[in-house]
């Protein structure tokens, strides 16, 4: 019997081997170089890669020296605190929408689900160029030439921001309505009609049994958000990064000093993202 | 009097149920606002698709002209040839299906694998292998960039298809954690009784893998594979930085589009329109680059639709 387990316990590992050598090689090990890389100052001679420990030194550079990072930083910043809440709950009341009897669901989902498909970043960038991101014929309101007189001004340039892009921040939202969608389908149908039967309004149906019910899927569609919302391919700090690498100066030891703190940053965003999320939940049940 | 009160009550309350409904979510009312929003959300979401499709047939002379909106005024396919000629469409196209559609089978088979190793078998450290898989997406590709294109630099397979066949090969593509979840909830859901049986008759477990478990997980595999399809074919962060200028992909020329079109027609002082660069040749650009993943996506949306509820995240 023990041999029989033994072996079972063999097969598993032997079936997930494949899986556990790439992650080894080609992230772990890659994780761990990289960090080795931040305090290193890199040279590329013919010989090969030429090391020197500078320390901090490239951490120091990334927030003192090099502006253009830090002005990346804190754009993306405010981009991602702006854009992740409104992806949110937009694709919640979407999911809510679609979620009523309505004919021709499919189709709706299929053209909420389609920028999925095609946004990569040259695609999105030719749309932007184009400025059909934002609103159909926006400029010619009032609001929006008063905002774009004085693009100054934090409020105003929170709001500059959503307009230019209204289009493509909806984009985002194309998994995140499914998963909700999915998770309202799986509702229980006997807690409305009980809810129904002791005289809830839909109202309050939604804020005390529909959306406490959903905190798990608003979980997941943070983390999915802010990880898919940071790693696209236009986002300014990847650039950054990308340039720095190339650069004779800087080259790969500080661009590993750039990725592995926008690594913490992006984990530092999920971390207070969840922990929020989770907090408040505890609250409402005790 | 009476009965006319009466009655006028009964139209009064009949049109109030038409309106707004006995539960308040089936009256005519609500339906008309939930189905307004609809299609309004839904057309701001296919306006720039629109947009671009309308723009990519439009000739030099449509442009200009502010009374032309949205109908343009002649079948204008020459931006399409243009297009075409710069983006070398056809040759890109079979490059891109080369570069993506390797890759994603390959991950597809190995995320089969883990999946089935981390649903059906007990070991130890499963949970935390299963903890680090999770953790893998959150990992952004540039930590890992350079330390790996280094590594490819040595094996010397920068600007060959190794270089994305590689890593997805052993469960470390694109969000390759994503499809060993589809395929371990897949298989937890799936009964035991049939591997069992098999089992039971003899059968090795890489046997009962191969001729059962596999058959059974057609959906989990066909969904993994268009959604690695797409992610890939998309990527084009990495793929400039892997492949250099030794392969590319639609994306890639897309990207480049401006310059490639200024090297192939070099604007010729003095003349204007002629061979300019314009909107609707940037735009007809732009749709080639995105057509063939949008007739894969129609051909095969309820997969996609599907693939979000089969990942499993949805709690069961």
């Amino acid at each position: 019997m023990k041999r029989l387990r033994n072996n079972r316990n063999i097969t598993g590992l032997l079936f997930v081997s494949p899986w556990i050598i790439g992650f080894l090689i080609f992230t772990a090990f890659p994780l761990l170089y990289s960090l080795f890389l931040s305090f290193q100052q890199v040279k590329i001679t013919t010989d090969g890669i030429k090391t020197k420990f500078v320390k901090f030194g490239n951490y120091e550079y990334a927030f003192t020296v090099d502006g253009t990072f830090l002005d990346r930083v804190m754009t993306y910043l405010e981009e991602m605190v702006i854009s992740v809440p409104i992806i949110i709950v937009f694709s919640l009341i979407i999911a809510l929408l679609l979620n009523q009897k309505v004919k021709f669901r499919g189709v709706f989902r299929t053209i909420f689900f389609l920028p999925v498909i095609i946004a990569s970043g040259p695609v999105i960038k030719e749309l932007i160029d184009q400025g059909i991101t934002t609103i159909p014929s926006i400029e010619q309101y009032a609001i929006y030439q008063t905002l774009n007189d004085n693009p100054e001004g934090f409020f105003n340039g929170i709001l500059l921001y959503l307009i230019k892009n209204l289009i493509v921040i909806l984009w985002y939202s194309g998994v995140q309505i499914l998963i909700f969608l999915a998770a309202l389908q799986k509702m229980d149908k006997q807690i409305f009609e009980a809810a129904k039967i002791d005289g809830a309004s839909n109202w309050e149906f939604f804020w005390k049994i529909t959306l406490p019910s959903l905190v798990p899927m608003i979980v997941v569609n943070l983390i999915y958000t802010i990880v898919t919302y940071s790693v696209f391919s236009l986002n300014p700090i990847i650039e950054h990064i990308q340039k720095n690498m190339f650069k004779v100066d800087t080259g790969y030891g500080y661009a590993s000093a750039l990725s592995w703190i926008y690594f913490l940053l992006i984990a530092a965003a999920l971390a207070i993202a969840v922990g929020a999320m989770t907090l408040k939940r505890k609250k409402n049940y005790t | 009097m009476q009965t006319k009160t009466q009655q006028l009550n009964k139209y009064y309350f009949k049109t109030k149920r038409m309106f707004l409904g006995m539960q308040g979510t089936d009256g005519l009312l609500f339906k008309v606002l939930i189905y307004g929003l609809l299609i309004g959300i839904g057309f701001v979401y296919l306006y720039p698709l629109l947009y671009m499709g309308v723009y990519s047939f439009k000739s030099l002379d449509d442009l200009l002209n502010p009374l032309v909106n949205w109908i343009p005024t002649q079948f204008y396919t020459g931006n399409y040839e243009q297009a075409n000629k710069v983006m070398d469409f056809f040759s890109t196209l079979m490059e891109t299906l080369y570069v993506t559609v390797l890759p994603a089978l390959a991950q597809t088979a190995v995320a089969a694998v883990v999946g089935y190793g981390l649903a059906r078998f007990e070991f130890k450290g499963k949970k935390i292998i299963f903890i680090l898989v999770l953790a893998t997406f959150i990992i952004p590709p540039q930590v890992t960039l350079i330390p790996r294109y280094i590594f490819f630099n040595e094996l010397n397979i920068l600007g060959s298809l190794s270089a994305f066949l590689l890593p997805a090969t052993f469960g470390q593509g694109l969000n390759s954690a994503i499809f060993i979840l589809i395929f371990y909830q897949f298989f937890r859901a799936v009964p035991k009784a049939l591997e069992e049986a098999a089992q039971l008759d003899g059968a090795g477990h890489f046997r009962i893998f191969f001729t059962i478990a596999l058959p059974m997980a057609l959906p989990a595999i066909i969904i993994s594979f268009l959604f690695s399809f797409v992610w890939y074919w998309n990527e084009t962060y990495l793929a400039a930085i892997y492949f250099g200028d030794a392969l590319t992909t639609l994306p890639l020329q897309l990207q480049k589009f401006v310059a490639t079109y200024q090297k192939m027609f070099p604007a010729e002082m003095g003349v204007s329109g002629g061979n300019q660069l314009n909107e609707g040749i940037k735009m007809a650009g732009t749709v080639l680059s995105i057509l063939p993943l949008l007739i894969v996506y129609f051909i095969t949306q309820r997969w996609f639709v599907e693939g979000v509820d089969r990942s499993g995240i949805t709690g069961e």
